[in-house]
């Protein structure tokens, strides 16, 4: 069975993000980059969906610079099989970027597709549910477990559903699934792991290898701003029964909202 | 600015909220919208209220496979629908359900799509949206080419204004297509919770609560307040919180009218769930932690001396009113 994970590299959390000159993204050179962290759970259930099942390959793909093929070697290292790049450069946006992946997965005639329930740079949540649709796959997001059935043509996922409801889905195989904290702990990379991953040989497409090369993206960045400062506000003062009868009362007379 | 679709969402017959702010935020732009709803049974009341707020049309789009919530469904169903509408702009709130099924629909139209978006502006043929990322800490703003604009907004930011209008009501039999993936049994929450993405006011506690069995100090002030109850990620970690309580940029991102902190420092990945609350207090002992630096007022103190006096202070003041 061909397992495939969709990687994302991005900066990580602490990063302090200054807006380039022409405000068209941020500037990128202090940055450290790391695997999305809900990626990081996608490669782990595909791993672990292999040694549950005892056969299949687990390969990870990411789209991106050169500086992503970091990300596919440390997949690599955690465990993973194969690794795909594909190479861009310049800003893809969600649409071409999935056009990319699910083309990678018929390539790579992905059985069973994990990626992160969202990235955590933008923040678009949308990526797993383009490209199960872009290969007429279901798909399901913010699973939490994954159980695949004997003959391998079903699984059974539990989602978190809102207001802390617990929905439990049956799909067929092939589907796409988006993965949530929760549904495993990642491992860490092994020394040989590590080793192996330094001589891995990745395989490299670009958009035209993929027959995309006249693609554009379907978005266009106008303008980064940083977001409005709310500007510091009361700390109340005296006693904690004062400060407290004293919030009542700006809430209600000054906010107005209780 | 052309066709323009709003996908409104309902469920059991009441429409979300955020339906009806998307739709006074377009009749303050003035732009005339087709507003969708998929769903089976009776959606005379979500109509209604679509058209009472600025609602030129509304198409129910109606089938059973739609009466619950169902990705496929959802989008096969607004597809089939639009497929021969020639949208320019498709929208629909960024709740769980919208942030699902769109980038499905936009697929569909080959269309480039903006998840989650805090504004939106239409002038002449163009729409641009603006959203949050980085975790908040800068925002982007994007037009769209080639294909119709495809984008979800967030809820609560936006206010709800009725309109004096009258509007069309159709309905039409949906086509839900194929569906391959299926929920098949749900298990409500034990608990019956406010969904925290569509509460006015949010109390939220962080690591220091200490246990779970101490949140039951915020339920109490939330009770009092018609509140939900929500969590930094330290305390969902620690399992004091479950994780669906878990506010910031990787749990529930919300903007209520009132969001009270206790005891969370106001790490940047909790802001990113938060900042666009409309008042925010902080309730934290160390008078350096940065919420301060984000709140409209603050209390330097002990949660647990603070919050059981908010909680009676607010009694004291319902009882009286
Ligand atoms: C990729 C990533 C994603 C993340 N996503 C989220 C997210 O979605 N949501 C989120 O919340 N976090 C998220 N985080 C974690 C975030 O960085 C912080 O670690 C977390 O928000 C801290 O939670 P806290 O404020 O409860 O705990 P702490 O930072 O430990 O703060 C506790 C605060 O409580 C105060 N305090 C202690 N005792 C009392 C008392 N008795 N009375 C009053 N005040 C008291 C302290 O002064 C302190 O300010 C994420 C991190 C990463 C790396």
């Amino acid at each position: 069975m061909n397992i495939i994970v969709l990687i994302k590299q991005v900066p990580d959390t602490e990063t302090k993000v200054r807006i380039t000159s022409d405000k068209k993204g941020i500037e990128t050179n202090d940055i450290k980059w790391i695997i999305n962290p809900y990626d990081e759970f996608a490669i782990e259930e595909g791993l672990k969906t292999k040694e549950k099942l005892k056969e299949g390959t687990v390969t990870v793909v990411t789209v991106g610079p050169d500086r992503t093929v970091e990300a596919l070697r440390t997949a690599v290292a955690m465990g993973a099989d194969n690794a795909v790049h594909v190479k861009v450069d310049g800003m893809l946006d969600t649409y071409l970027v999935s056009r990319a992946l699910a083309e990678v997965c018929k390539k790579e005639n992905g059985h069973i597709i994990f990626t992160g329930k969202q990235a955590i740079d933008d923040d678009q949540a949308a990526t797993f549910s383009y490209v199960a649709e872009l290969l007429n796959y279901p798909s399901a997001t913010v699973v939490v477990k994954c159980d695949i059935s004997a003959d391998k043509t079903k699984a059974t996922l539990e989602q978190e559903g809102d207001g802390g409801a617990k929905n439990i889905i049956e799909t067929a195989l092939p589907a796409v699934i988006g993965v949530n904290k929760g549904i495993n702990t990642p491992r860490y990379a092994s020394l040989p792991g590590i080793m192996k991953a330094k001589k891995k040989e990745i395989k490299t497409y670009t958009l035209n290898d993929l027959g995309l090369g006249s693609e554009t993206n379907k978005t266009v960045e106008m303008d980064y701003q940083l977001p409005p400062e709310r500007a510091a506000g009361k700390k109340l003062s005296g006693d904690i029964p004062a400060q407290v009868k004293e919030l009542v009362r700006l809430l209600r007379e000054e906010a107005k909202v209780v | 600015m052309g066709n323009v679709f709003l996908i409104a969402e309902q469920k059991d017959g009441q429409v979300k909220r955020v339906s009806l702010e998307i739709l006074s935020e377009l009749t303050r732009q003035g732009v005339t919208t087709t507003t969708l709803v998929p769903g089976f049974g009776d959606m005379g009341q979500v109509a209604e209220s679509l058209v009472n707020h600025g609602a030129h049309k509304v198409v129910v789009l109606e089938h059973e496979g739609l009466k619950q919530y169902n990705t496929e469904a959802y989008a096969n169903a607004v597809f089939s629908y639009l497929s021969s509408q020639n949208p320019t702009a498709i929208i629909t709130g960024a709740t769980s359900h919208g942030k699902d099924f769109l980038p499905r629909v936009a697929a569909k139209f080959k269309a480039g799509l903006v998840a989650d978006g805090i504004s939106f502006q239409f002038s002449g043929d163009k729409v641009s949206v603006k959203k949050p990322v980085y975790a908040g800490k800068c925002s982007k703003s994007v037009e769209f080419s080639g294909g119709p604009a495809v984008f979800s907004v967030r809820p609560n930011v936006l206010p709800t204004q009725a309109a004096n209008k009258s509007g069309s009501v159709e309905k039409v039999t949906a086509d839900p297509g194929n569906v391959k993936a299926k929920i098949v049994s749900s298990v409500a929450s034990q608990v019956k919770k406010v969904e925290l993405t569509e509460a006015d006011i949010i109390i939220s506690g962080g690591r220091s609560l200490k246990s779970a069995d101490n949140f039951k100090i915020l339920a109490d002030c939330a009770a009092t307040l018609g509140a939900a109850v929500g969590a930094s990620r330290a305390a969902v970690d620690a399992g004091y919180a479950p994780h669906d309580m878990q506010v910031g940029q990787t749990g529930k991102t919300v903007s209520p009218k009132l969001y009270i902190a206790c005891g969370i420092s106001g790490a940047i990945q909790h802001l990113a769930g938060m900042r666009t609350s409309k008042v925010i207090v902080a309730i934290n002992k160390d008078p350096e932690a940065p919420i301060f630096q984000k709140s409209d007022y603050g209390i330097v103190g002990d949660l647990f001396e603070v919050v059981p006096l908010l909680t009676e202070e607010l009694k004291r003041l319902k009882s009286q009113s």
